[in-house]
């Protein structure tokens, strides 16, 4: 007969007033497989901790979030940020969704091409792009988004040289109502610089502006910021055409949508507070719909959302290493992920859940990661079944920044899974090994002997 | 070790000393390791028959029974 599932024996004092005598119950059931592919075998088989991606996911949300736009504006592209999730597989499920690609470096740049972009889908975003960055994208055809005057005049020196009319828009930062106001990206809209971008631009014709575009911040709470945000690029757009009788083919409203997760010290949870697609949908096409752009001269709309996109498809699968008590009687429970792999911990009180079953009953505890360092905190407390060494959680939502946040630091990086849209699983980066750290580095000829 | 005589304990997990007006909430598995000291049993004993009965390996088995009698007599719900 197959033996039982050991939960680890536990007692808890009640407090008077306390009416539910298992205290405060644990509300979710177990994660014990993913799109029908069992966790422990998963385990087993890639070790521990596994992130594991669900195709499946990434591609019903981006279905889900393209038709909520296209149903209120008619002309909607998204442009995958590769900066979110830049595993080529990951972004390939993008491009074949039809998603173009958002970069804002070489390397992403170089990425987005071998994964089959052709330069004129691919959006070149951020502060860093040198000349010869900016060669290869003029070249290419791709759209760079200036971000400085520095930037704009070392466009229109290239233009002139290379002889090519670089596609460009520019990004706008601008008063949203929300506060901190991201104002360090692009040219501000309120004090009339991003004005003096454009007739700069438009006043000289060695470069095509071709869209405008903002990014107002990340997990932004209020679909309203991006109302306000499409109304002052829909007011640049009118005015643009009136002065130089030039159109805007299309305003990009960046990324920023809230995922579902709760935020560090919020007091309800994110599925209960982010808006939904449908709420920053209705406040964006409101905007340009109800703005003063005539109908048939309507841009396109391109969105760069990333965390929104991809949060929920991602997992990570760990192992608990040990439970300890703290001096003052709390409990600890260290777990073999840490702040390495899991860098957004810093941001959210992640879902954590056991992957085999339980009772109703719960303790309370810290849980920790791994690594040697007073950083390594994956929950301050967290309500859950009495585990044991050994016991299998998964942490749901980490789809968005990990795999491209993640440092290299004390250990090495585990292996990252893709489930397909038929179950069938595939290992899409492998864990890394001592030689490829190690790889990178050289010893100068008199430290190699260590015994002189 | 033997359980001191004015505690009850429920099948449902609810433990009541009423030498002291305290009440605990225990697991199962927590109720049967009770349950099995009620039973005179020894911890050697009690390990044996929490093997046998649970996929767990020992040292895990080992450390959490240990704690959890600790537990127990610091809650003076058991006495030597
Ligand atoms: C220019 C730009 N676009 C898009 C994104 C994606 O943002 P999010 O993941 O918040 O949707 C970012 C993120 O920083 C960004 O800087």
């Amino acid at each position: 007969m197959a033996k039982l599932h050991f939960e680890r024996p536990n007692i808890k004092k009640l407090n008077v007033g306390i009416s539910n005598k298992f205290g405060s119950k644990t509300e979710f059931e177990p994660i014990t497989e993913i799109d029908g592919v069992d966790i422990k075998e998963l385990i087993v088989k890639y070790g521990s901790p596994l992130f594991i991606i669900s195709e499946k996911t990434i591609r019903e949300t981006y279905r889900e979030a393209k038709q909520t736009f296209e149903n209120r504006f008619p002309k909607v592209q998204f442009a995958w940020s590769y900066k979110t999730n830049y595993l080529d597989a990951v972004c390939k499920v993008f491009h074949q969704e039809g998603s173009w690609a958002e970069v804002v470096s070489r390397f992403e740049y170089e990425k987005a091409l071998e994964n089959g972009m052709p330069g004129n889908k691919i959006i070149f975003n951020g502060p860093d792009k040198t000349e010869d960055d900016l060669k290869i994208a003029i070249e290419n055809k791709s759209f760079i988004h200036i971000d400085h005057f520095d930037e704009l005049y070392s466009i229109m020196n290239l233009a002139e040289h290379l002889k090519k009319k670089p596609k460009v828009a520019i990004r706008v930062n601008m008063d949203t109502g929300v506060y901190p106001m991201w104002d360090r990206f692009g040219f501000n809209y309120e004090n009339g610089e991003a004005w003096e971008a454009i007739n700069k631009i438009l006043m000289n014709d060695k470069l095509e502006l071709i869209g405008l575009h903002t990014h107002i911040g990340t997990f932004m709470l209020s679909a309203n910021a991006y109302h306000i945000a499409a109304s002052k690029l829909a007011d640049l757009a009118f005015h643009i055409k009136k002065k130089y009788n030039h159109t805007i083919q299309y305003i990009d409203m960046g990324g920023g949508f809230a995922s579902k997760n709760t935020l560090k010290g919020a007091y309800l949870s994110g599925l209960d507070t982010s808006p939904t697609f449908n709420d920053y949908a209705e406040a964006i096409s409101s905007a340009l719909l109800n703005s003063e752009i005539p109908p048939d001269s309507l841009p396109m709309l391109i969105l760069e959302t990333g965390r929104a996109l991809i949060d929920d498809a991602g997992s990570l699968a760990g192992t608990v290493i040990a439970i300890k008590k703290l001096s003052d009687g709390r409990r600890s429970t260290i777990v073999d992920f840490g702040v390495n792999i899991l860098f957004t911990s810093f941001w959210y009180e992640h879902k954590v859940t056991p992957a085999q079953g339980f009772t109703q009953y719960s303790e309370t505890s810290s849980m920790y990661g791994p690594l040697c360092m007073n950083i390594d905190v994956i929950r301050e407390t967290i309500t859950l079944p009495p585990l044991k060494k050994g016991d299998n959680l998964v942490v749901s939502r980490i789809g968005a920044y990990n795999m491209t946040q993640w440092m290299q630091f004390i250990t090495l990086r585990p292996k990252v899974v893709m489930i397909d849209s038929n179950g069938i699983t595939h290992i899409i980066r492998n864990n890394e090994l001592l030689k490829d750290v190690k790889g990178l580095e050289s010893v100068p000829e008199h430290l190699k002997k260590i015994n002189k | 070790m033997k359980i001191n005589k004015k505690i009850a304990v429920s099948e449902s997990g609810f433990v009541f000393d009423s030498s002291t007006g305290d009440s605990f909430s225990v697991n199962p598995s927590g109720i049967e390791i009770i349950n099995l000291v009620r039973e005179n049993k020894a911890e050697d004993d009690i390990r044996k028959i929490l093997l046998d009965k649970y996929e767990v390996s020992v040292p895990v088995l080992e450390k959490s029974l240990s704690e959890f009698l600790g537990s127990l007599r610091i809650a003076k719900i058991i006495e030597d």
